[in-house]
């Protein structure tokens, strides 16, 4: 019994230490700071803004194509349905998508990486292989075609994306727990006869979680990205608003030639600003968890994006991650 | 390891992954309800005799196994089948759209790195300064911003100056020059080209900046300063030479995002390249050619890539050891 009353308290203790930590990570961190508010806010405007939408997303409730006024604060789409309710309901489509792709990516990237760095040997050959595979083709071209072959929904569009995002996590994460591994503290809990399973859990995984955190905020970004790049192309449902559909159905439905820009802009700076946001958290924590880069000359103040975080985050150059882990092993 | 080994490792990867892509493109088309068959004994009092005389012709009634190795057989013939939509030969639908791809892709790969790599120098020089901020916030935004997003933006914003949609004007001349179709052409070239080339280009400035940023750090900087050369030269003629290398794989690692771009871009100013082909693919159900596309850009992707890794070799002969 007082074994248990001692873990509950080491473990409040660790969850404050925790929280500590992050918030000073955040004051710490400027650019984390504002990244997160971005992020926050939009998750905000999505999930509960959507719910005071003033109009309908489906009956039209002015006229067509009509400008920013006081009634539909960004116009009107093509049959009158009004702009900003769509942005609205559009974000949480987009999000939706974004973060439950992320979260398949990364489950996906960080078994195949931890496998993969752990074992070593014909594992890592097998799985590193594959990884390169994936690397080489390009994402957007394959997600099109699995995605006309399965039929557009928004489970097909979730799993499409998050099937192909995997793999510059795998790499970064293969590489960290090659370090682990030869720690010496995994090493002893391995001599006292943990087993693999064991070793895995309680001291290679909790120790990339930051890690994991970071690729997941810049995966979010590279999802929606894909996202808004399939729905546009008319991959996704098409029962559902996203930021992506409102662009496609801008483009498919002529607002262009109506000079309507404002069922053009919105939806595409939301998108830009979350990206943006995930971004800049997202590469923080990176830097944070990267000394070599608090290095004076490779450091710069302000938009602190550098190669590895930034090349992360473009997710669709991850192959010059390939080349500098070749180079390190 | 030997130059010639790293070499026939590199090309015998490039081959296993054409390979992968073909296979996975094969089966792929095989989840689909329904084959060929299906589509055209699609009449009314289409008798089973005829069925089965149009599967034997398809070669449906073989295993998945001998129509794979048809299909590969085939592929080496050049013949991607048959376009659903218009009768004709895939190969020669995306032969023409390939044409018209390329053109664009070069053009806007060329504008992004001159001005990737301007940009990215200059703000490595002046790093931490108010230019350097201003560089580096835009790149970003371009990089953040949705390559359609910007296309639209374009076409509204330019849409009473420049031609915004397909590759030539059909209306303006009864019988134009080739001096007239060529203008005319580059004409309708310029806002997909900018389109991709400003998608492009803010990812490049930001890898020439952190790789001119490392390449400051070095010794052989320190040495130069040393010596009292002028800063001008030491940015121009030893940090950029030393930061040329990750530069020039950059075309070819950013193949993905280009070909991606390409088709958004296409699609927005409907360009009739390959994207185009692939989107009007999608919307049509058009399989044949939405598998030729695929297959078609895969490859080019691979060779670029290999390509890039011949000429990694011949840059840095390290990456061999």
């Amino acid at each position: 019994m007082s074994s248990s009353v001692l873990n509950a308290e080491t473990v409040t203790a660790s969850n404050t230490v925790r929280r500590v930590r992050i918030v000073r990570f955040l004051r710490d961190h400027k650019p984390a700071l504002i990244g997160l508010i971005i992020l926050v806010f939009f998750v905000g405007i999505a999930f509960v803004g959507s719910l005071f939408a003033p109009y309908s997303v489906t009956a039209s409730s002015g006229p067509i194509y009509a400008a920013p006024s006081g009634a539909h604060w960004l116009g009107t789409d093509d049959i009158g349905v009004d702009m900003f309710s769509l942005v609205l309901h559009g974000g949480r489509t987009s999000l939706i998508v974004g973060g439950a792709a992320a979260a398949v990516a990364i489950a996906i990237g960080g078994v195949v990486g931890v496998l993969s760095g752990y074992f070593g040997g014909a594992v890592d050959m097998i799985l590193m292989r594959i990884t390169d595979y994936f690397l080489v083709i390009p994402d957007l071209v394959l997600m099109i075609v699995v995605a006309a072959v399965w039929g557009p929904s928004l489970t097909h569009t979730i799993l499409v994306i998050g099937l192909l995002l995997w793999t510059s996590t795998a790499r970064v994460v293969r590489a960290q727990v090659k370090t682990l591994r030869e720690r010496a503290y995994v090493r002893r809990a391995r001599s006292v006869g943990a087993s693999h399973v064991s070793v895995m859990a309680r001291h290679i995984v909790p120790q990339i979680g930051p890690l994991l955190v970071a690729n997941t905020v810049i995966t979010i970004a590279v999802a929606i990205f894909d996202e808004s790049a399939l729905a546009f192309l008319g991959l996704s449902d098409p029962n559902k608003v996203s930021w992506g559909t409102i662009l496609e159905h801008a483009n498919d439905r002529t607002a262009a030639s109506n000079g309507a820009w404002w069922a053009v802009v919105p939806a595409g700076a939301c998108i830009a600003a979350v990206v943006i946001g995930c971004y800049l958290l997202g590469s923080a924590i990176e830097d944070a968890l990267n000394p070599r880069l608090a290095v004076s000359h490779l450091a710069a103040k302000g938009w602190r994006l550098r190669s590895t975080a930034t090349l992360s985050a473009m997710g669709r150059l991850g192959v010059t991650r390939r080349r500098n882990s070749e180079r390190d092993t | 390891m030997r130059r010639i080994d790293y070499v026939i490792k590199r090309t015998a990867s490039a081959i296993l992954t054409v390979f992968a892509a073909i296979t996975v493109n094969f089966f792929l088309f095989r989840v689909l309800p329904g084959n060929a068959v299906t589509g055209i004994a699609h009449v009314p009092n289409a008798t089973p005799q005829l069925r089965r005389a149009l599967t034997t012709e398809f070669g449906l009634d073989k295993s998945k196994w001998d129509q794979y190795l048809a299909y590969l057989n085939q592929l080496l013939h050049g013949n991607l089948g048959i376009s659903f939509a218009n009768q004709q030969s895939v190969t020669s639908n995306l032969r023409s759209a390939l044409l018209n791809t390329i053109p664009v892709v070069l053009v806007a790969t060329i504008i992004s790195l001159l001005l990737g790599v301007g940009v990215g120098v200059l703000s490595a020089w002046k790093r931490g300064s108010f230019t350097d901020h201003a560089l580096t916030t835009t790149a970003v935004a371009t990089y953040a911003f949705p390559t359609q997003w910007i296309a639209l933006l374009l076409l509204i914003g330019f849409s009473s100056v420049l031609p915004t949609a397909g590759s030539q004007d059909v209306f303006s001349l009864v019988e134009p020059s080739m001096w007239q179709q060529i203008v005319d052409y580059s004409r309708h070239m310029i806002l997909p080209a900018t389109t991709l080339a400003l998608t492009l280009y803010g990812g490049n400035a930001i890898v020439v900046r952190s790789a001119m940023l490392e390449t400051l750090g070095e010794d052989y900087i320190l040495t130069a300063r040393a010596k009292g050369m002028r800063q001008r030269r030491i940015v121009i003629r030893h940090a950029l030479r030393g930061a040329m290398l990750p530069v020039t794989t950059l075309i070819t690692l950013s193949l993905g995002t280009i070909v991606a771009g390409a088709i958004l871009v296409e699609v927005v100013f409907s360009w009739p390249g390959v994207g185009e082909a692939l989107y009007d693919a999608v919307k049509h159900r058009d399989y044949p050619v939405l598998q030729g596309g695929f297959l078609v850009l895969i490859v080019s992707v691979v060779f670029f890539n290999f390509v890039a890794d011949l000429l990694y070799v011949r840059l840095d002969p390290r990456v061999v050891e």
